[in-house]
């Protein structure tokens, strides 16, 4: 890492705070933390809270942008307070305030509870296309199959896309893109056979169509899931499964809006 | 106080208390099963493992083969019976992970690839690119959705067990988004809270990793078992402490002091070979590698900066092909928080802290001397790491004996009732109002931060890879200071709906219980074996002496005594560790004296 010229010996950091037994609404709070150029603004955040005041409340665990717990808004962007350096937001001052589109349940922590939920409906498990025994050893599936859905196994549930997402915004009950993507990891595995039950979330009101391909989401995403393309891909089943119900009722999956 | 009554009850939700949890649900589906935890399962520690999980996959390998190598790595402090039960049960299981739809890395045939790792004599090591542990946990935590009867208490913090007529009965579990306490009652309770690395200052480990079921085990009189290994991973990031994965080196990278030399074969690893040899140069064990840097700051020969001394991990010659299809999460890290792009640089690397190999006293399924209280994981010494852990054998433990723990608890559940909840509820009030006395003061002094500060300096100069009994016992005397000092511990937060200072100040509390486990333990043993390495006259292994575990027991304010168990020894009598070219020669002579009868 190069020395910085002129770096500043102390930057500037807004902070959104909101003691819910405290304050009526949000408020906002200046710190000063001295500059270092390792500094990742979840250090920034940890400094203020060991010196300066211990009641600012913030999620975080892994430290290396893995757990999904340190989501925050950085200066208006959804990202990652961990992998977010203070160096790239010189000379300050940082803003930080919780994740957008989320209750707040205190200062930079907000409610997961319902994308959670929103996690459990879409059946997030593997529903084997034929049962296999421990004796018979592991499914087959070469790198080419793997590929298909890879990228959607890697999301983290860190929820930047929801934050990002204009349509989350407006709905909170739309399904939103981290959990399509999940929703399509599963039905994209050459060793699943659950498609047909997940396509009722997926075909409902707040289901795929919902989505009106911002593509903030994928742009956002600190893991390259690409969210976005996940959508599009479930749009296309969506619609084969919408068309497939006037040819054979047998394989169409539950009630739905299908394409508009 | 609200009260929930269910059969079993697990803290941690991590991969072992995932996998305890999906293997009670599946024995028996009749049990009303609480999995409790602090956060939300994704978060929990498990997701940051990298490199692997091992198990005999290679038609040329063999159980025998693992056992040895784990032995032998644990330097003969592992329990050998449970070491060879964890071998016999380990592919199954990984096996089982992939049924459940783990993206394991796959051959072109589509068979489940392995890599190598070290101190493993064979390539064993299943893996997921270098997010293991990740996939893991993703895998685990989706597929326990399945099962109705597991009821999540996410975000919800144990504050204490309750013990009442001998016998675990239920956690005390504060709910951290509103403050309210939740007595959870169980007639079987599984620990499942991962390892203790923050007790330490430069460590791999997530914030979350504060040792608090061996804590509360132990303050309930569960002795901790070997808590003086402590393994120190030889390739982290300075500053930071974040992991650069073992399979790094299993992919063939090197490890060059500041002339550039691969220094690792001037301590016994060579000779250094182009191409990575199982068993030998930086495949050799973690202990060993961390100790070889040591010398090597010692003598002069690693590179200064501003995050102290290091030496360079060289993944160079393996090209940006196969380092993004293999490590995309080590080329992120490198090049996201260092700057450092590992095809055309070396990554500046040192040893930090990494997993503690002891843990709350089990046997082999899992079960602690207290009735109807089990533990697995990081946070359990089921026996099988000994005096030092070879990579790729925890996440396998923590499924292997995960399913081992859900199993033995639903079965004890099954055939015991529910005790009196009204004592329960005494016992719970009572450690509520222990608990929320910590908020309420305003007459106190010492600040957290401080505090956990100076105990994690003490400890790295303390209990750091090379140990003297004068720093072991400045450490003790600091930590028995410190824990003074956190009598008079003053809160900033005096709230109750996300106060993540009362957390921390909680978990500094187990905090500095554990790492007093670790110090007096070190400090009694007095001897080097595996990862505990003395410079005071004991820079031996000590067969005669020391061939056993130590067990810590809590004395409240006091220093906790220590007494010793016995080492489970089926097979393979205590022999010469020896890596590279040496261990080559040692196993060719056991195989011949093993063959030489039916000669």
């Amino acid at each position: 890492m190069p020395e910085l010229l002129n770096a500043p010996p102390a930057v500037d950091f807004d902070v959104l705070r909101y003691r819910p037994e405290q304050d009526t609404e949000p408020v906002w709070q200046r710190f000063a933390v001295p500059f270092d150029e390792d500094m990742s603004v979840l250090q920034a955040l940890q400094h203020i809270k060991d010196q300066d005041d211990g009641s600012l409340s913030f999620r975080w665990s892994c430290r290396m942008a893995i757990c999904g717990s340190c989501g925050m808004m950085i200066n208006g962007n959804p990202a990652l307070s961990c992998k977010t350096f203070v160096r790239d937001l010189l000379p300050g001052p940082v803003r930080v305030e919780a994740l957008n589109h989320f209750p707040i349940e205190r200062d930079l922590v907000v409610s997961v509870d319902g994308f959670v939920q929103k996690l459990e409906s879409i059946k997030p498990y593997l529903i084997p296309k034929e049962p296999r025994t421990l004796a018979q050893g592991e499914y087959l599936q070469t790198p080419a199959q793997m590929e298909r859905y890879a990228s959607f196994s890697a999301c983290i549930n860190c929820m930047l896309c929801y934050a990002a997402c204009p349509q989350f915004g407006l709905n909170p009950d739309f399904t939103g893109p981290g959990v399509l993507a999940l929703a399509h990891r599963y039905n994209a595995d050459s060793r699943d056979g659950g498609q047909a039950k997940r396509m009722a979330v997926l075909n409902a009101e707040e289901g795929v169509w919902s989505c009106t391909a911002v593509g903030y989401c994928s742009e956002v995403c600190p893991k390259q899931v690409d969210p976005a393309n996940a959508v599009n891909q479930n749009k296309m089943n969506s619609a084969k499964d919408y068309f497939l119900r006037f040819l054979s009722p047998a394989s169409a999956s539950g009630p739905g809006k299908g394409p508009p | 106080m609200d009260l929930f009554t269910c059969d079993v009850v697990i803290v941690g939700a991590g991969g072992a208390g995932l996998r305890a949890a999906i293997a009670a649900a599946e024995g028996n589906p009749q049990l009303r099963i609480a999995l409790v935890s602090k956060v939300y399962p994704m978060r929990s520690h498990t997701v940051a493992a990298e490199g692997g999980a091992a198990a005999v996959t290679q038609a040329h390998d063999s159980l025998d083969a693992h056992f040895h190598d784990t032995v032998a790595g644990g330097d003969w402090l592992c329990d050998q019976d449970v070491v060879d039960d964890f071998v016999a049960h380990a592919r199954d299981e990984l096996v089982q992970m992939e049924h459940w739809g783990c993206p394991w890395s796959r051959r072109a045939d589509g068979h489940v690839n392995v890599r190598a790792f070290g101190g493993m004599k064979i390539e064993r090591t299943w893996f997921a690119a270098d997010k293991t542990g990740f996939h893991m946990l993703h895998t685990l935590f989706q597929t326990s959705i399945k099962y109705p009867s597991i009821q999540r208490f996410d975000e919800h913090f144990c504050v204490d067990l309750l013990v009442d007529d001998g016998r675990a009965q239920g956690v005390l579990a504060l709910d951290i988004a509103s403050g309210k306490f939740r007595c959870i009652q169980a007639k079987a309770v599984i620990i499942a809270t991962g390892g203790a690395g923050r007790v330490f200052r430069e460590n791999t480990n997530g914030g979350i990793v504060t040792g608090d079921g061996m804590a509360l085990a132990f303050r309930h009189g569960v002795p901790l078992r070997d808590m003086e290994f402590v393994q120190y991973h030889p390739t982290c990031m300075p500053g930071t402490g974040l992991l650069f994965t073992e399979a790094c080196r299993g992919e063939g990278g090197f490890l060059l002091n500041k002339d550039g030399t691969r220094y690792l074969q001037d301590y016994g690893l060579g000779p250094a070979t182009p191409e990575p040899r199982n068993k030998a140069m930086e495949l050799g064990p973690r202990d060993r590698l961390s100790q070889a840097y040591w010398h090597e700051k010692q003598k002069g020969r690693t590179v200064t900066t501003r995050h102290g001394e290091v030496v360079h991990l060289d993944l160079r010659h393996l090209g940006e092909k196969k380092l993004r299809e293999r490590l995309p999460q080590i080329y992120e890290l490198a090049l996201e928080y260092l700057g450092v792009d590992p095809a055309k640089e070396p990554i500046p690397v040192l040893p930090a802290v990494h997993y503690t190999m002891g843990g709350i006293l089990a046997d082999g399924h899992t079960a602690s001397p207290l009735t109807g209280l089990y533990s697995v994981g990081e946070c359990s010494s089921v026996g099988i790491h000994g005096a030092n852990r070879l990579g790729s054998n925890s996440l396998t433990e923590l499924l292997v004996f995960g399913k081992k723990a859900g199993e033995a608890a639903a079965a004890l559940a099954a055939r015991s009732a529910h005790a009196d909840s009204s004592r329960l509820l005494q016992q719970a009030q009572a450690a509520r109002a222990a608990a929320q006395a910590l908020v309420l003061r305003h007459d106190g002094q010492e600040r957290i931060a401080t505090l956990r500060r100076e105990m994690a300096q003490s400890m790295e100069e303390g209990c750091g890879i090379y140990r003297t009994e004068a720093a072991l016992q400045a450490c003790c005397n600091q930590l028995a200071e410190l824990k003074q000092r956190y009598q008079r511990v003053q809160l900033d937060d005096h709230s109750s709906a996300w106060n993540t200072e009362w957390l921390l100040a909680l978990e500094l509390g187990y905090q500095l219980d554990v790492a007093e486990a670790m110090a007096h333990s070190a400090l009694q043993r007095r001897e080097s074996r595996g990862s505990h390495q003395r410079l005071d006259g004991f820079e031996q292994r000590d067969d005669v002496n020391f061939l056993h575990h130590s067990l810590a027991h809590y004395c409240g304010a006091d220093a906790p005594r220590i007494s010793h168990g016995p080492v489970t020894i089926t097979r393979s009598p205590p022999g010469t560790r020896a890596y590279g070219a040496a261990g080559e020669q040692a196993d060719a002579a056991a195989h011949h004296a093993t063959e030489a009868p039916h000669a």
